[in-house]
């Protein structure tokens, strides 16, 4: 119980993770949630990366969850921006009226 | 060992409830707070876990600049927030059937799984002791060595990101004055001036 292992901090991404996905099935009409949520999972690779990098004494682990870092920053600013131009376009931002693609 | 032990579970407590909070809060500058929250939580985890420079990172780089992009965003949209809440629980079945389900997944991966006997011999960068090197000293020391070539194509996401953002979300309005110094150096004085000859007692 007081030890804390690495299966604790996994249990606890597992958990994230879960709820990222949760998160992106319950808003289906808002997409500024929708990117909260895969925030949420990337949140939850980098808690993963970072207790196998501590309890396997490798540093590696923290590099490659600072790139993973890089990629989510700038995945939130292209993914806000295309939602802003989305808006000013169609006046909306939910997930069902993204379909002028569909022909 | 007890305190550590305390500190995890508050911190990880605090996350799940905040992440909880994020998906099924009703106004979504809450749900940014939330989020806010839970990379500080996160961030505490990492303290615990002796990553201080990517703790201090995930509060930087998170909580300082992407959730206040996302709280930037979500003001200036002017949406019907409530109306975007309808057929919340119509989701629910199907979201918890499949978060469920990825749960188990997850559970019976990791459940049957241990690390391999040689994989802590086989570390391609040991982390050195806190005595000798501080965390941040010890990721800058691979980071700009090994990794070098990673760092850069990392700037270089970053650099076409903000571009990409820029150039996305740039508009030019019509109807907008805008000072244009070469249309003012270019004036011909004849074009905006006269000059009159104004004889005296009479005016112009």
């Amino acid at each position: 119980m007081f030890e804390i292992g690495l299966a604790h901090y996994l249990s606890l991404a597992a958990i994230l993770f879960t709820l990222g996905v949760l998160g992106i099935f319950l808003n289906r009409k808002n997409m500024i949630v929708i990117l909260m949520s895969v925030e949420l999972i990337l949140l939850a690779v980098n808690i993963n990366l970072v207790s196998f990098s501590s309890f396997l004494g490798d540093l590696v682990g923290q590099v490659f969850s600072i790139f993973v870092l890089t990629v989510a920053a700038a995945e939130a600013a292209i993914g806000l921006a295309i939602l802003v131009v989305f808006f000013r376009n169609r006046g909306s931002i939910a997930v069902e009226d993204i379909n002028a693609m569909k022909g | 060992m007890v305190v550590q032990a305390l500190a995890f579970y508050l911190f990880a407590a605090m996350t799940v409830a905040s992440a909880v909070m994020v998906i099924t809060a009703k106004n979504p500058v809450h749900s940014v707070l939330f989020l806010v929250l839970a990379f500080f939580n996160v961030a505490g985890l990492f303290v615990l876990l002796g990553a201080e420079f990517l703790a201090m990172l995930l509060v930087v780089v998170y909580c300082g600049a992407v959730t206040v992009l996302f709280l930037f965003v979500v003001m200036m949209l002017d949406i019907n927030f409530v109306e975007l809440r309808q057929g919340f629980l119509q989701y629910m079945p199907l979201g918890a059937t499949i978060g469920i389900i990825l749960l188990a997944e997850i559970a019976v991966v990791a459940g049957g799984w241990h690390f391999a006997p040689e994989a802590a011999k086989a570390a391609a960068a040991p982390i050195p002791a806190i005595e000798t090197m501080t965390n941040t000293h010890a990721l800058g020391a691979i980071i700009y060595t090994d990794y070098v070539y990673l760092f850069q194509s990392a700037g270089l996401i970053l650099l076409v990101g903000m571009i990409g953002a820029i150039v996305l979300t740039h508009r030019k309005r019509a109807g907008v004055r805008r000072q244009v110094i070469a249309d003012q150096v270019n004036v011909n004085v004849a074009d905006v001036a006269e000059f009159k000859k104004v004889e005296t007692g009479k005016g112009v």
